[in-house]
Parts: C-alpha cells; sequence; structure tokens
C-alpha cells in the first residue's frame, strides 16, 4: 500500500515526459542539417525514452507498446534503408552511394539530390540505433529469461 | 607483486607517450597539419556541393558515407549478437 | 622548457587518463573492474583525438550567413576541423557495441562460474 504510493511522482512525471522526449528526438534529426545532431543523437534520445519507461514503470509496459518481433524489424529495416540508398544510383551508371543520380527519380537538380540523400541515410541510421538500444538493455536487464520475468508479480503491480 | 609490476609497466608507458608527445604541434595551432591536407577543401566546399551548412553532417554522411554505412552494421552485428548469445531455449526447443 | 610543458597541457591529461585505464586493466582482479578500465582507457583516446582539432580563434564548424556567401568567400581559418569529430563519432558507436557484448559475456561467466574474480575463475578452469 505505501509501495504504490511511493512511486506516484515517479510514475505521472515519467508519463508526461516520454511523448516530449519522442518529439525532441525526431527535431534532433531533422534539423541535422543546419544544426548539430543527425541520426546517431536523435536514435541515442529515442531509445532513452523507452527505457525511461522501463525503469519508472515494469517491463511489461514496454513489451507491449514495442513487441519484439517488430524490434527486430526495425533493427533491420534501417541497415536496408541506407544500403537501398546506396544502390539506387548503381542503376542509373553512377557509383555506389552516389546521391547525385538521385536527381533522375526525385526529379530535381543534383545538388539538392545529394541533400535528399543525406536525409534518408540519416533516417535509416536512426531506426537502427533506437532499435539495438532497446533490445540490448532488455536482454541485458532479464538476463535472457524474458518470459519468466515477466509473471504475475510484476503485473500485480501495474496500477492500471 | 602482481599490482607492483603493473604499476611499474603503466608509468614506462606513460613516460614513452609523453616522450613522444612532446613533438606534437602545439594545442589549437592553426597550421598543424592535422588540418591543413583535406579539412580545408571541405569545408569551403560543403555549402557548393552539398548545399548543407553542417560540415560534420555532410562529411559523415556524403564524402565519407562508407564508413558511415559499415558502421551501422557493426552496431547491428552487436545487436544480433547479444540475442543470440542471452536468448536460449533451457531444455526443449522453443521457437 | 616550462613554455613547452604549458602550450600542450592536453596531451599531459589525456596521456595520465590513458594510464589510470590501462593500470586498472591490468591490476584489478574482478572481471568487472577490467572493464570499466577498459572504458576508460577507450573514451580518453576519444577525447584526445578530438582536442587535436581545436583552431585559435575558430568557431563551430557550421557555415553561417551562406546567402551571402555568393560574394564572399568561406575561409576554412574561421572553423575548427570537423574530421576528428566525425571519425570519432564511428569510434563511439563502436566503444558502446564492445561493452554491450563484454557486458553479456560477463553474465554468461556469472551463471556457469558463480563468481567474477578472477583467479576463482582460473582455479576453476584448471581442474
Amino acid at each position: 500500500m505505501v509501495r504504490d504510493l511511493d512511486d506516484i511522482i515517479i510514475r505521472t512525471s515519467a508519463r508526461i515526459m516520454v511523448p516530449f522526449m519522442q518529439i525532441y528526438s525526431l527535431y534532433v534529426f531533422a534539423h541535422g542539417h543546419i544544426s548539430p545532431g543527425g541520426g546517431f543523437q536523435g536514435g541515442c534520445i529515442m531509445a532513452a525514452s523507452f527505457i525511461l519507461l522501463a525503469v519508472a514503470y515494469n517491463l511489461n509496459k514496454v513489451k507491449t507498446r514495442l513487441t519484439e518481433r517488430r524490434n527486430a524489424l526495425f533493427c533491420s529495416l534501417g541497415v536496408f534503408i541506407f544500403a537501398a540508398t546506396g544502390l539506387v544510383p548503381v542503376l542509373f551508371a553512377g557509383n555506389f552511394l552516389d546521391y547525385g543520380k538521385w536527381s533522375k527519380v526525385l526529379f530535381t537538380d543534383p545538388i539538392m539530390a545529394r541533400y535528399y540523400g543525406m536525409a534518408m541515410i540519416e533516417l535509416g541510421v536512426e531506426i537502427t540505433v533506437m532499435a539495438v538500444m532497446v533490445s540490448i538493455f532488455l536482454d541485458l536487464a532479464t538476463a535472457g529469461k524474458h518470459e519468466k520475468i515477466l509473471e504475475e508479480k510484476d503485473v500485480r503491480n501495474d496500477t492500471e | 607483486m602482481n599490482k607492483v609490476y603493473a604499476l611499474i609497466i603503466s608509468v614506462i608507458v606513460g613516460l614513452l607517450l609523453v616522450y613522444s608527445a612532446s613533438e606534437f604541434p602545439k594545442w589549437s595551432d592553426p597550421n598543424q597539419p592535422a588540418s591543413l591536407h583535406v579539412s580545408p577543401r571541405y569545408i569551403e566546399k560543403t555549402v557548393e556541393e552539398t548545399k548543407v551548412p553542417n560540415a560534420v553532417t555532410s562529411v559523415l554522411a556524403d564524402y565519407r558515407g562508407y564508413d558511415t554505412m559499415f558502421e551501422t552494421s557493426v552496431i547491428f552485428t552487436a545487436g544480433v549478437a547479444v540475442m543470440m548469445l542471452l536468448r536460449r531455449p533451457k531444455n526443449g526447443k522453443r521457437p | 622548457m616550462f613554455e613547452m610543458i604549458l602550450s600542450k597541457y592536453n596531451y599531459w591529461m589525456y596521456i595520465l587518463l590513458i594510464m589510470v585505464g590501462f593500470y586498472g586493466m591490468m591490476a584489478k582482479n574482478n572481471l568487472m573492474k577490467k572493464l570499466i578500465g577498459m572504458n576508460i582507457f577507450q573514451w580518453s583516446i576519444i577525447l584526445y583525438y578530438i582536442s587535436i582539432g581545436a583552431k585559435k580563434g575558430g568557431t563551430v564548424p557550421i557555415i553561417m550567413d551562406t546567402h551571402s556567401a555568393a560574394g564572399q568567400a568561406i575561409r576554412a581559418i574561421d572553423y575548427i576541423n570537423p574530421l576528428p569529430h566525425v571519425l570519432m563519432l564511428t569510434a563511439i558507436v563502436v566503444g558502446v557495441a564492445t561493452t554491450g557484448i563484454a557486458l553479456t559475456l560477463l553474465i554468461i561467466i556469472y551463471k556457469k562460474y558463480g563468481t567474477l574474480e578472477e583467479d576463482e575463475v582460473i582455479e576453476v578452469l584448471k581442474k
């Protein structure tokens, strides 16, 4: 009884902070061209928002929002976006990772095509970094036994 | 005894590093060789070739994009390796 | 002689940190403390590389007033060197991956041998 009222400040402030952290991480990623930032920084902030939820509550709350299968899908989706952005110029008789040839697909001039190519690969990097950080944290915190840890003892503590 | 040996070895390595660092250029020297050959070209040409004002992002994603791709694959491999090492079914084959 | 010491004091500080990390890796008995020593070593080398890229009177390498750059040339002496920052971004991510896998190996060693001290693990392995 006392334990439930102890955590109420931490739990409420964590719930308020998490959506702002995720929007901030998208801003840091999108402003990577004109201010310090980019893919790695935004991905780490997005992963930190999930880890804050896991630390303030129990791990079950993160697992219902970001399932294991979707996390593994995001891991490989980021690397795939990066490699695909590099392979499309090869189809148009350019070098690998030569973003100038994207101007034939996007209908802009070659200089702006390099601008958009950089934004695309930063998106791939952000998705991969976010998924891998959350996956490593969940694996290390439960020592591999995800399903054994999340039993009725944790679900009973959830005050919803 | 182990700790005394380790202390002596690390002090010797530190003194070797100090001796070789005494011939390095001064701190924040504008004419040091680290900032003379390739990096002025990156700073001067980054706006006219890519229209991105941030020199760090344009070098990371455009001029050195190959390194970034393999570094993304390194962190992907680390995630896969942690998954493989820690999530093993105890008895019986669970998919 | 005194000016040589004073004008390069960033090298002396980082060499001290490297020595601390190196001693921690070799001399400590617990495997977790060895891992922390390796981490100190790694991060101090990253700091050392970033300190190389400084320039006197230079500013952050984000090119300001790009619209008036059509008439005015961009001088490289106004901005600090962006290359060490770029290369160390990769090094930081590699360091994080290495630390993650090392912690995984520590969990497996603890499950199998019941202890994290190095000499006890070697004793069990010798039998």
